[in-house]
């Protein structure tokens, strides 16, 4: 027996030890190159090895033989076949800053915190079991240290303050906070406490190969003395042969369980992923690791053989390796066991508990801090402390639950029964990363139903039958099924009796887990996210670093205070230096690209976690996948181009029509020209042709003397009337003009139509009498006298002119012209003249009223007249306020109407003021 | 044989001039105010001289000139152009439709009467009447 004093001093002084080594390597500041090593890599893999293997394994040899093997061969097939599995999820944990195993497969499938959640209290609830196991080591081997192995057994009936499981779970939760939860890491990476747990593993081993080689040449000589004497004594060969008719099945059971939870273990995936510093510490890892498990077990059969000879019959198992030197006189040797075996438990507690203590923080109490208190989570600047209280009320939590396990359940089972319902709980983890990193399609809600399907069928078939076996539940749930019924039974689900209960709850277990992964994610469809993270987490070898299926930016200044809340604001400023550094960009830079909000978003989750980090980021960033933010934007772009093109397309048709309008311009100018042209050509003309008759008629005076009078003065009379017409043209020409150019002074008054038709043809009698044309003027019944609102001058120009017109176009020798005046409207006269020509076609209605238009062709003949004189026609009737038009009479000939005010009564006979000459003193006349 | 002379104007005036100075010359006048009446008269009386007008009713001079010395008939005859628009497009025109003479009204008297006996002095280019 040793002192309890000096046994729990040495325990103190121990683990004082290895937080002193720890706190040693943290302070160097360089704690990455410290146990950047494969050897410590390898070392810290080892604490696979818990006081199970420590304890446990020899306690199993002793009764089942080489049963506790399995245990050893899942992990070893593990790292040596599952390479690529291993490598991949490394790979995937540290391009997507994974802090735990909650986060990986939370990520995985759209960085899911219900998933999350889910994972961190199957977790939970699963490692309870196993960390009562390294209480109730821990207590034991005290007890058996301190006061014998027959005492050991009534340990339970203790009173509590007596209780070493109650300050071994103090001492060890103490311990745990000061490793895993004395500050917040970027990467969750514990330096320290990985170096500690790596010398943990060396000290575990050499106490055990110490107590292998005591037994063997100390108690024995040799171990070929050993196993001689094991094999001549009674039973102790069976151990070496399968027993029971499930052996084999048993043996590929515990193999594939232990296979599942050597990765899926929290402490596992934390020492294997998290704080794995190179990924090629792997490739040495896979034959150490299975080397140290080999060298670990080396003795646990010799010092079995050798406590089932040498220990009385009733000795604990699981307290041989302690016994054993206890009773052959070794108390040091003793002394070092225990150290071994704290060695074991306290590497498992510390590591597990801050590896449950980060999912609870990170998965489970932010993600819903940040649902339900986002507000007073907001306002606090630092969030470290807030974490860490968190973290370290987990770890009180978890050891709390643990000691309470070990204290009513574990009991009653011995340590290796307790593991494999731990074992069998994280192996339900397996599949959802199986299937999340090489199965693309497999969806959120498959994950989650098959983890709870696998949670719940683990509860029922091994949790609660665990419970029952300690009596905190009637064991009629284990014998009769829940509620009586009988197909439900735990242990024979369904009728299924012929297993081993680990066995059998791992058939189960797994049969309904992936088939709800398999079964539902072919039914269910992916988010947008979580087909990015799948493509992410299942091609993570293409290279492709981040399938950006969404454009986010945000403020840098808001990153980093984010960032910093969590980190500190020194570390992260650090860090987005480094960065900007790092991919050349300006670090004062104000706007975070997608690049670096990803970037942010993994140091967040390096430290909550990646759903907690998403939510936290997708507060400052402006954008999300397929925001509508981001849609409007684009569309806004597009409406935006799509208005450039249509404000285009409407300047190119304004082009067109202004082009048009120049064409018409221009053709318009080329008609003047022409026109021009042919007026010039006209003029030239009509001056000529009276000039030829001037000059040749006075040379032929000239030049004949002797003509007789009658031909002299009718040559003279030629001269002076073409003289006459030329001063007409002239006239005409200039009063157009003059026209034209508003010059002309107008004296408006009543004008009486019939007085002035009158006039007219009395003017133009001679010609009309020339022409053979006879004149009819049409008035209306007596009392109607039509009385215009007009200057009389220009209103006889007017008539002189059509009246002029009519003749020019009347058949020579029969021509008729017919003058008419009406008052055919209140306020209006109107006045007509017709001929019997050839006519006006409707087509050219309008255009002779145009200036220089000429009719003519060939059934008129030469056009006559200079063209002006309708124009000048119009011109005056306009400026009188009145309108002239062609109409076709019935009959043929050409009929011209003119419609002008009428005076009123009252004006009748006053006439206006007159003001200058009028304008057209000359009739209008073309005698040819 | 007296040479004869067509002279085709639309202006009484001047027809009434021209006649007064060819008949004074000795030379057998007939008359016409159109350019189908001045087709008509060559094609009866064959005369020696077309005094031809540009700018006539129903036909221009020009067309009537063309017209004359597309007519194998009329071979012999000659031709002159008289026009109030004196512009050399005009000239060219008349030219080119085969006229001998091209005269601008208005015209020195002495000047036409010299131009014209030249022209009936001359043998004719094509058997007609010389």
């Amino acid at each position: 027996m040793v002192d309890p004093g000096i046994v729990a001093a040495v325990a103190i002084v121990y683990l004082l030890i290895l937080f002193a080594l720890a706190y040693w390597v943290d302070r160097r500041g360089q704690g990455e190159r410290a146990i950047n090593s494969s050897i410590v890599y390898t070392f810290s893999l080892a604490i696979y090895c818990t006081s199970w293997t420590f304890y446990g394994s020899v306690g199993l040899a002793s009764k089942g033989g080489i049963a506790f093997l399995p245990i050893y061969l899942g992990p070893t097939l593990a790292f040596a076949l599952g390479w690529l599995l291993l490598r991949k999820i490394l790979r995937v944990s540290k391009a997507n800053r994974i802090t735990s195993l909650a986060s990986l497969i939370a990520s995985r499938f759209g960085k899911s915190s219900s998933l999350g959640a889910l994972v961190t209290v199957v977790a939970l609830v699963g490692s309870v079991p196993y960390l009562a196991l390294q209480l109730k080591a821990v207590s034991t081997s005290f007890t058996v240290l301190t006061e014998g192995a027959s005492r050991a057994a009534s340990l339970a009936s203790g009173s509590i303050v007596g209780d070493a499981g109650l300050w071994a779970a103090m001492l060890l939760t103490l311990f745990a906070m000061l490793f895993g939860s004395r500050s917040i890491q970027p990467g969750e990476h514990h330096y320290g406490m990985v170096a500690a747990v790596a010398f943990e593993s060396m000290v575990k081993l050499l106490c055990l190969t110490a107590v292998g080689l005591f037994v063997g040449f100390g108690l024995f000589h040799g171990f070929g003395d050993l196993f001689r004497r094991a094999a001549a004594a009674p039973g102790l060969a069976d151990l070496f042969r399968f027993q029971g008719a499930s052996a084999h099945l048993n043996w590929i059971g515990l193999t594939a369980v232990s296979l599942m939870a050597s990765l899926c273990l929290p402490r596992q995936f934390q020492v294997m992923v998290v704080e794995n510093v190179n990924e090629r510490h792997l490739d040495r890892a896979i034959w150490l690791f299975p080397l140290y498990l080999l060298a670990i077990n080396l003795f646990v059969l010799p010092i079995a053989l050798a406590g089932r000879m040498l220990l009385p019959a009733g000795a604990d198992p699981d307290s041989m390796v302690l016994s054993l030197p206890l009773a052959s006189g070794a108390p040091l040797l003793a002394l070092l066991v225990f150290i071994g075996g704290l060695s074991a438990s306290a590497g498992m507690v510390i590591v597990e508990t801050a590896a449950l203590s980060t999912m609870v923080s990170n998965d489970l109490v932010m993600p819903a801090l940040l649902r339900y208190r986002h507000r007073q989570l907001a306002a606090r600047a630092d969030l470290i402390p807030l974490l860490l209280t968190i973290r370290r009320l987990a770890m009180v939590g978890v050891m709390g639950l643990g000691y309470v396990y070990m204290r009513y359940v574990g009991e009653a089972y011995p340590l290796v029964s307790i593991g494999l319902v731990s074992f069998v709980a994280v192996a339900q983890f397996f599949p959802v990363i199986l299937f999340g990193l090489f199965w693309r399609r497999a969806t959120r809600i498959g994950a989650l139903a098959g983890i709870a399907l696998g949670f719940l069928t683990w509860a029922h078939t091994m949790f609660l039958p665990a419970i029952a076996g300690s009596g905190l539940l009637p064991m009629s749930y284990l014998t009769d099924g829940p509620f009586g019924i009988a197909w439900l039974r735990p242990h024979a689900l369904f009728g299924l009796d012929s297993l081993d209960p680990v066995v059998h709850a791992l058939f189960w277990t797994m049969l309904l887990n992936c088939g709800a992964i398999v079964g539902l994610s072919l039914f269910t469809r992916q988010s947008a996210v979580e087909r990015a993270q799948a493509a992410l987490f299942v091609d993570v070898f293409g290279g492709a670093e981040a399938a950006q299926l969404w454009r986010r930016t945000a403020p840098l200044p808001d990153l980093r205070t984010l960032v910093g809340r969590f980190l500190g604001q020194k570390q992260a400023e650090a860090a987005f230096l480094d960065r900007a550094r790092r991919r050349g960009l300006d670090p004062g830079g104000i706007e975070a690209d997608a690049e670096m909000v990803l970037y942010a978003e993994r140091l967040l989750a390096g430290a909550i976690g990646s759903a907690s980090a998403r939510v936290l980021v997708s507060s400052v960033v402006t954008e999300e996948p397929l925001g509508v933010d981001e849609v409007m934007r684009i569309l806004d772009e597009t409406s935006r181009l799509i208005e450039v093109n249509r404000e285009l397309e409407e300047k190119s048709r304004a082009l067109e029509l202004a082009g048009a309008e120049l064409r018409q311009a221009n053709e318009r100018l080329q008609e003047l020209d022409r026109l021009k042209d042919d007026f010039v050509s006209t003029v030239n003309h009509e001056l000529r042709t009276p000039l030829t008759s001037i000059r040749s008629f006075s040379e032929i005076l000239r030049d004949n003397p002797q003509l007789d009078a009658g031909r002299r003065d009718e040559f003279y009379a030629i001269i002076i009337r073409e003289a006459e017409r030329l001063t007409r043209l002239i006239n005409q020409m200039l009063d157009l003009a003059q026209i034209q150019s508003g010059q002309i002074a107008t004296v408006i008054g009543p004008a009486d139509l019939i007085d002035v038709i009158d006039d007219a043809v009395a003017a133009t009698s001679r010609i009309l009498l020339d022409k053979g044309v006879t004149v009819t003027v049409r008035a209306p019944a007596a009392p109607v006298r039509p009385v215009a609102l007009a200057d009389r001058d220009l209103l006889m120009q007017v008539l002189l002119n059509l009246l002029s017109n009519a003749v020019k176009f009347c058949p020579a020798g029969h021509g008729q012209v017919s003058i008419s005046a009406a008052a055919p409207e209140p306020g209006w006269v109107e006045f007509a003249v017709a001929d019997n020509g050839p006519g006006i076609a409707p087509e050219l209605r309008d255009v002779v009223f145009e200036r220089f238009r000429q009719i003519g062709s060939s059934q008129t003949g030469k056009p006559s007249g200079s063209g002006l004189g309708l124009t000048i026609c119009r011109i005056v009737v306009r400026r009188l306020g009145g309108t002239i038009w062609v109409e076709g009479p019935a009959q043929g000939g050409a009929l011209i109407r003119v419609r002008l005010p009428a005076a009123t009564p009252a004006e009748d006979g006053s006439r206006l003021e007159r003001a200058p000459q009028p304008a057209f003193a000359a009739p209008v006349q073309m005698p040819k | 044989m007296a040479v004869s002379v067509l002279i085709v104007d639309d202006d009484p005036n001047i027809l009434m001039a021209l006649r007064f100075l060819m008949e004074k010359e000795g030379y057998r006048v007939s008359l016409a105010t159109d350019g189908d009446a001045a087709l008509e008269a060559v094609a009866a009386h064959r005369p020696d001289i077309v005094i031809l007008d540009v700018m006539l009713p129903r036909r221009t001079g020009i067309e009537v000139c063309a017209a004359i010395r597309a007519d194998p008939g009329a071979a012999g005859v000659r031709i002159v152009m008289l026009t109030a628009k004196g512009m050399d497009r005009e000239r060219s025109r008349g030219l080119r439709a085969g006229a001998d003479l091209y005269i601008t009204k208005p015209f020195a008297t002495r000047d036409v009467l010299a131009q014209i006996r030249a022209l009936a002095g001359e043998p004719a280019a094509g058997g007609g009447a010389g």
